[in-house]
């Protein structure tokens, strides 16, 4: 081992120069001390820590250095890069006659006798299921809430936007559906694609069935779970993708402990018109223990004994489904959403709904509105029985129409029996889904011509997931008579044989 | 162009985000107690619980997601969504609520508390009146259409007091065209993700509202977040964009949208609007201005933030705003240059799946718009503008006056007052309301951990002898 001896290396300082130098004497001693006393250290130690210090300084003063940094580009360079960089225009240049881009204006209310581009026909195209957007008893009522709130409720329902009225609803609701709670939204869209968010996070599971709405497809893209769809109405291929996940559980079942299911369908589907098995998806649900949530935009107040909908319809018990949606804007014809279920799951989204706690409340007249129109609901439900009568009236006539005639079939009505929006699609299309669009416009021109009010069922092209073919919609609703929908059902047809020939 | 107003944002004393952190701690302590002695079965459990048949499914929610609704929001809940029972204008009627088992439930006696002062509702201009005369045509559409319009835009829900409106709001903020939509949270959900998508950056920022971060994550473009009306900030995120493109590929951004609001309701601040303006004509970049709180309640003639900074509205590419706060109604709109709301017209989401807006509340925003324009014969609208302007300098100079730490830009009707502790918030808002004030406070989660704040909305309506008793019940209040 080599040692070094210090003791002697500084032998040669004469403690005097120290003190002529002016230091204190006792700083003089504790100097020499310290020299002098320095123990005697093994050469390899001292290296070491020779290089240590040597690499600490050089660490010290050394340029940070980032991996991400494009650390040539000079300012000259940037500059350049800034000038030359082109973006796209905002939008995108759209061609004059776009078909979606002229709206048909409607002068006047939207009633049963409708003003189209000026000239007056039978209205078939609004969800006015229930004739309540002529009701004079709603009206009245929304007059009187009118005269005593004003219109706007000046705040979210968090920072005094709760009104009596809203609390009413609610409680009317809830009792009316037979559910513990009711939750409003003051818009139908934002009810089911705020709710959905609510409850289901990155990492759950949720099995949808593919012709589902578009406010349900915003409502899970904004949740960020994984999404199983199943083939339409298709028991079977929901199993087969439950019974998969089950495998998938078992083979990590800490995760699947944790997963939350859920699935959602509409009770009447507003793209096909028909209904979803509910008492199979019930069964389905506690074999597999999935949650359902339940769409009935559509069949509320037009299923059921009593109006209440897909689950009064099949007999089945409210309690059972987790989570019912509607919005008010079809049969009840007012503004607005609500979700109805047991407390246990509505009371979460009175924090969690976005929709709910981030907007402004429901305006004071359309809940009153919505509070008569279920008044008259429920003290006349033979209302929901005569338009029954209706709807398999048209439903035959249609068909009665396009089996008889020679050119048949070019048509075929798409629908329930009981459902009273239809779609009218081509039997054969041409191939080209703009061809079929332009052709079923002059289908609805011809008829608006002849007064009757029709509409192209519209849809975004490029934003739905399964993008239903291109059809007619024919709404039935209890204000026309027999005549009307004669007229309808030959004034189609004429215009099927003018224009499809 | 007019020099900007100052604004202020003083940080919180040292000794006071101690005690804030403390107080949370200690609540957060005493919340897994009593979790535990629920679990234990000493203390009785008032949560709504699963249904017996469904015991064996997968936890709707987890435990600590809940935590903080059921320890700490619970005991203090009776602070919001307090219910009124009349109009809400300068004074309320607001119910009396009880609670016999500390706000877990809550059930109302039918006693209100009539004439409380209104500082918590969004009524700037005072538009929500329930006068006969102002409400003859409101009343007169109710009769004449109904309640509801039962379909969408595109199908048959496009009234033509629908293309009325759209000409009126176009010509009332100076731009070529305007769109109106139902609600005002959905037309910024539905709409972004019509302007962009998959390859397009948007520029946020922080204390950006809620519609706006959904409809940004909706759109699937790339969000960067930058500091609250911070240009440095800004500018340094729009030179990396343009100059480094996507991350990984590099390539070119298609688009890049900034987006920021008029006035920012949990602060008070008004955006840097000149700043931004020059710093997107410089990098190309595209604005989109949310102007749901500053439409009406800021500048000369109520034009909003455009008019306060003397700026052409065409330089802002898309103007949105809603109709809820200074107009009365419901709903919002979208506005700027013809090819931009020709898209929207066909490619929105609201005008193809969403129902159209319902015929009285457009003639509300209808008459409130020509009143503020002039156009009904009168000066009302613009005396309610200056009365607004009038009201939120007084106000905010007799609360600096008094001593209080105001928040915001010295224009801004959204007046916040920081309160810093939880426990004096509460108490502070349940005082209020015994002396007849409605206060609206807010804390964590909406805003940061030490800056819980009361916020007073100022309204044309307030006269000053309401404001002089808010201020001084204020003070004290604090002493």
């Amino acid at each position: 081992m080599l040692f070094i001896d210090y003791s002697s290396a500084f032998n040669t300082i004469i403690s005097t120069k120290l003190r002529t130098l002016g230091l204190n004497t006792s700083i003089c001693n504790w100097i020499l001390d310290f020299l002098m006393g320095s123990p005697q250290a093994p050469a390899y130690h001292l290296v070491l820590e020779g290089i240590l210090i040597l690499w600490i300084i050089r660490l010290l003063f050394s340029k940070t250095y980032k991996l991400q940094e494009r650390s040539d580009l000079t300012e000259k360079e940037k500059e350049d890069l800034i000038e030359e960089w082109q973006p796209e225009p905002l939008v995108p240049p759209m061609s004059k006659d776009h078909p979606s881009l002229n709206y048909d204006i409607v002068t006047g209310p939207p009633s049963h006798k409708i003003i189209v581009n000026g000239k007056e026909c039978i209205n078939f195209a609004s969800f006015n299921f229930l004739g309540f957007l002529d009701n004079e008893r709603v009206k009245q009522k929304a007059l009187t809430s009118l005269r005593r709130y004003g219109v706007g409720t000046c705040g979210p329902r968090g920072f005094y936007g709760t009104f009596d009225v809203h609390l009413e609803l609610e409680d009317r609701l809830a009792k009316f559906m037979k559910t513990e709670e009711a939750i409003i939204y003051s818009y139908g869209f934002a009810t089911i694609a705020s709710a959905i968010p609510a409850y289901s996070k990155r990492g759950d599971i949720v099995f949808v069935d593919e012709a589902a709405c578009f406010s349900i497809q915003k409502g899970l893209q904004a949740s960020r779970s994984f999404i199983k769809y199943f083939k339409h109405n298709d028991m079977e291929d929901l199993e087969r993708l439950l019974k998969e996940q089950e495998i998938e559980d078992q083979r990590n079942p800490r995760k699947a402990r944790v997963t939350r299911r859920f699935i959602i369908v509409e009770g009447l589907y507003i793209n096909t018109a028909d209904v979803c098995p509910l008492p199979d998806l019930v069964k389905l649900k506690y074999k597999y223990k999935v949650r359902i949530f339940l769409e009935e935009s559509m069949s509320f107040g037009v299923l059921g004994e009593h109006g209440r909908g897909v689950t009064e319809h099949f007999g089945v018990n409210i309690d059972d489904i987790d989570l019912i949606s509607a919005n008010m804007e079809n049969a009840v014809a007012s503004i607005g959403g609500f979700c109805c279920g047991r407390s246990f799951v509505i009371d979460h989204q009175r924090l969690s709904g976005q929709g709910y706690c981030f907007s402004a409340s429901l305006p004071p007249m359309l809940a009153a509105a919505a509070i008569e129109a279920l008044n008259i609901m429920e003290e006349d439900p033979v209302v929901i029985l005569i338009w029954f009568r209706f709807f398999i009236f048209m439903y035959d006539l249609v068909n009665k129409y396009f089996q008889i005639d020679s050119y048949s079939a070019v048509k075929s009505v798409i629908g329930e029996v009981y459902a009273p929006a239809l779609h009218l699609q081509l039997e054969r299309s041409s191939g080209s889904r703009d061809t079929d669009v332009r052709m079923l416009r002059s289908i609805v021109d011809y008829c608006l011509e002849r007064q009757i009010a029709l509409t192209l069922a519209r849809y975004l092209d490029k934003e739905e997931r399964f993008l239903p073919p291109p059809s007619i919609r024919v709404v039935v609703t209890i204000e026309q008579t027999e005549e009307d929908i004669e007229k309808a059902a030959s004034c189609i047809r004429e215009a099927a044989l003018a224009i499809l020939k | 162009v007019p020099m900007p107003r100052p604004e202020s944002f003083e940080n919180p004393p040292m000794y006071v985000a101690v005690m804030t952190y403390l107080g949370f701690g200690i609540v957060t302590l005493f919340g897994y107690f009593r979790d535990f002695l629920r679990a234990v079965g000493l203390e009785k459990c008032h949560i709504a619980r699963e249904r017996e048949e469904q015991k064996d499914f997968v936890p709707l929610y987890q435990d600590f997601e809940n935590f903080y609704t059921r320890n700490l929001y619970m005991r203090v809940r009776d602070n919001w969504n307090r219910p009124i029972c009349s109009l809400p204008g300068p004074v309320f009627d607001v119910m009396e609520r009880v609670s016999p088992d500390y706000n877990w439930t809550f059930s109302l006696t039918g006693k209100t508390i009539d004439d409380v002062i209104n500082m918590g509702s969004y009524n700037y201009l005072g538009f929500a009146e329930n006068d006969g005369d102002f409400l003859k045509t409101v009343a007169d559409r109710t009769q004449q259409y109904g309640l509801g319009v039962c379909s969408t835009r595109q199908e048959m829900g496009n009234l033509a007091i629908h293309e009325e409106l759209e000409q009126l709001v176009a010509s009332f903020l100076g731009v070529e065209s305007s769109m109106i939509f139902g609600m005002g949270f959905a037309t910024n959900s539905m709409n972004i993700p019509a302007l962009v998508g998959k390859g397009c950056l948007i520029l946020s920022d922080e204390l950006n509202h809620t519609s706006l971060i959904l409809g940004a994550r909706l759109s699937g473009a790339t969000i960067w977040v930058f500091k609250h009306n911070n240009m440095q900030s800004l500018e340094r995120l729009l030179r990396e964009a343009v100059c480094s493109g996507q991350p990984r590929t590099h390539r070119p951004w298609r688009k890049v949208l900034i987006m920021v609001e008029g006035i920012y309701s949990m602060e008070g601040s008004v955006v840097r609007l000149p700043d931004i303006v020059a710093l997107k004509k410089k990098y190309k970049a595209y604005l989109y201005l949310d102007e749901a709180h500053s439409i009406g309640a800021v500048g000369p003639t109520g034009r909003g933030v455009t008019e306060l900074f003397g700026l052409d509205p065409s330089d802002i590419d898309v103007m949105m705003g809603t109709f809820t706060k200074s107009f009365g109604a419901a709903g919002g709109y979208i506005a700027g240059k013809k090819e931009l709301v020709d898209h929207l017209r066909s490619h929105s989401h609201s005008a193809v799946y969403a129902s159209a807006m319902s015929p009285p509340v457009t003639e509300q925003i209808l008459r409130a718009m020509k009143c503020i324009m002039g156009l009904d014969g009168t000066t009302v609208g613009q005396a309610r503008v200056h009365q607004l302007a009038e009201n939120t300098r007084y106000f905010r100079s007799r609360l600096q006056e008094m001593g209080f730490i105001i928040y915001g830009n010295d224009d801004s009707p959204v007046v916040p007052i920081l309160l810093y502790m939880p426990g004096k918030v509460v108490a502070f808002s349940r005082a209020m309301l015994k002396r007849k004030i409605g206060v609206v406070v807010v804390g964590f989660p909406a805003t940061p951990i030490t800056e819980a704040r009361a916020r007073f909305c100022l309204s044309a309506a307030h006269t000053k002898a309401m404001l002089d008793q808010v201020s001084t019940t204020h003070f004290e209040l604090d002493s």
